[in-house]
């Protein structure tokens, strides 16, 4: 049995299609990348998954409970750091954790230790009596995070929990979330972040547009995205022939646009050196050079069009 | 559902409602202190018996305690997103529900049994009945507080539409209801519609306990039906709104 999977979840927005019939198993113990630009369809689904909402159509299942038949059964095996929540600002931070803990219905005689425990860890505990009210953006979503683990759930649906953080909080959040996995605990972690996923995730599956483009080993996907790298080089005085460019070790495509010429090719570094020596043997002077990362969107239709 | 554990949901529900909600200024304003100035402004210049002003005074201090808070704690909820945090976890939108329902009911069995017993104090009022009076004070309260929630129902996520709304209910109840002028001394039509007011019952009651003419237990039989009904209504309407608001 996986412990999650989800078959051909469907959800519209005014009859737009946000999330189009995707499926896919998460095994135990593994982090499971969920990966896309924004809009892609990522907290839908994750919503879908965890009962928030329901879909259309198809349906997920937790530990091979049925989400949409018993969601209230299905959300006690897990744990959710919603993108879009929030504690509650009038309350402490363990007035938050304690309201989580009676509604999972945790013991009172264990609740007090476990709260101080979780804070401590989220590096919460010296301003555990204080309002949320004043606490920093990375400081509510390790909160977010904590609330989510006061159940102690096997599994945890993480929604892009680094997006907009301080660099320290993410960093704690990142090492806590491969800490709870070597615990043994199965993570679903959204992100639009193509590094994160490939240095925390087993694996990873890319939506787009609401479809499932690939599900892969991140290294497997790196290649793919390698491959759509560039760099952008523009020169002062010499006209060039796109041929003259071509023969540079490493450039695998070359488009131009405007005075500028883009060199497609897996290791931009590479091309770099290659355009520097260029520039220097034919006597060119370089005005500008840039490398591009693809745009999510690019390597994700790459993807897609490598699938069909 | 498992009973002890959902009650235990319930309760947790109703401990943060209390300490969220209901020390926030418009509350204790609008909720609580506007109404008690309306009375006591109704009040001078008038030589109102002391059976209807105890049994005027204490219907519209229940009346509007509990439905201080209970008609924007959803409104609220959607709109800090709190609510997803809510949902998130294992609850029943019932249980979250009677959660709501529960705190509102403290505040508004408190808030009218104090002003009843310093008005009944004053006047020297005796209180013949004090168990059904009591029952009547949890079961208006409760029903109250349920009616505010089903007002919260309005899928929106700006407090003040459902405060408009929550006013625009509250008031005219009030005047058809006995607070004012006792519902047997209204023309035809206010009798009429008096009688699908559940406040008119509480009203009753209170009179009744503190001696005056009228039956107990048909009005605390129909004070509990409507508390019933409108559980039940809010329950369900709430279901069908609750995806509108995440
Ligand atoms: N409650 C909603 N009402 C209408 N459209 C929505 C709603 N939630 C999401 N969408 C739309 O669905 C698409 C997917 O959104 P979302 O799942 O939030 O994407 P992601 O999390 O990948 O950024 C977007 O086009 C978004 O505008
Ligand atoms: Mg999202």
């Amino acid at each position: 049995m996986s412990a999650i999977e989800s078959r051909k979840l469907v959800k519209e927005f005014d009859g737009l299609r946000a999330v189009d019939e995707v499926s896919f198993r998460v095994e135990e113990g593994e982090i499971f990348g969920f990966l896309g630009p924004n809009g892609a369809g990522k907290t839908t689904t994750t919503r879908m998954i965890t009962g928030v909402i329901k879909p259309n159509s198809g349906t997920a299942t937790i530990e091979g409970i049925d989400v949409v038949q018993n969601p209230t059964a299905a959300k006690e095996k897990i744990g959710i750091a919603p993108e879009e929540a929030n504690a509650y600002l009038d309350l402490t931070a363990r007035g938050n954790m304690n309201l989580a803990g009676e509604i999972y219905g945790v013991p009172g005689s264990q609740l007090r230790n476990k709260v101080d425990d979780l804070l401590a860890a989220f590096g919460l505990l010296d301003r555990s009596d204080s309002k949320v009210k004043g606490f920093s953006k990375g400081m509510k979503q390790r909160l977010i995070l904590a609330m989510a683990l006061i159940n102690d759930p096997g599994i945890l649906f993480l929604d892009e929990p680094t997006a907009g953080l301080d660099v320290e909080s993410q960093r704690l959040i990142k090492d806590r979330i491969k800490e709870l996995n070597e615990e043994g605990k199965t993570i679903f972690l959204t992100t639009h972040d193509i590094a994160e996923a490939d240095r925390l995730c087993d694996r990873v599956a890319v939506i787009n547009r609401g479809k499932i483009a690939a599900i892969d080993s991140p290294e497997r996907l790196k290649t793919t995205i390698k491959s759509t790298q560039s760099v952008l080089v523009s020169f002062s005085s010499k006209n060039f022939q796109p041929e003259d460019l071509r023969v540079l070790e490493g450039v695998e495509e070359i488009e131009k646009e405007g005075d500028k010429w883009r060199l497609y090719g897996p290791e931009p570094g590479k091309i770099i050196e290659e355009v520097v020596n260029f520039a220097r043997d034919e006597g060119g002077e370089i005005l500008s050079l840039n490398t591009t990362g693809p745009s999510l969107e690019e390597t994700f239709t790459h993807l897609t069009k490598n699938q069909n | 559902m498992h009973y002890p554990s959902s009650l235990r949901k319930s309760i947790a529900i109703a401990r943060k409602d209390l300490r969220v909600y209901y020390g926030k200024g418009p509350v204790v304003i609008f909720g609580i202190l506007l109404p008690f100035f309306f009375f006591f402004s109704f009040l001078i210049g008038r030589n109102m018996p002391p059976l209807s002003l105890i049994s005027g005074l204490g219907g519209m201090a229940i009346w509007f305690t509990a439905t201080s808070i209970s008609p924007v704690i959803a409104p609220m909820e959607t709109r800090t997103r709190t609510l997803e945090r809510l949902v998130s976890m294992p609850i029943s939108v019932s249980e979250m529900l009677m959660g709501d329902i529960l705190a509102s009911m403290a505040v508004g069995a408190v808030l009218s049994t104090i002003p009843i017993s310093i008005i009944g104090a004053i006047l020297n009022l005796n209180l013949v009945h004090f168990f059904p009076l009591a029952l009547g004070i949890v079961m208006a309260s409760f029903c109250f507080s349920a009616i505010g929630v089903l007002m919260s129902a309005l899928p929106t996520d700006t407090p003040s539409d459902v405060m408009m709304l929550a006013l625009l209910i509250k008031f005219p109840v009030v005047f058809v209801s006995g607070v004012f002028i006792p519902a047997g001394n209204l023309p035809g039509w206010g009798r009429l519609i008096s009688r699908f007011s559940p406040l008119t019952y509480f009203v009753k009651l209170v009179r009744v306990s503190f001696g005056g003419t009228g039956q107990l237990w048909v009005n605390l039989g129909i004070l509990a039906l409507f508390a019933i009904f409108s559980l039940l209504l809010a329950v369900f309407v709430h279901k069908r709104t609750l995806p509108k608001r995440l």
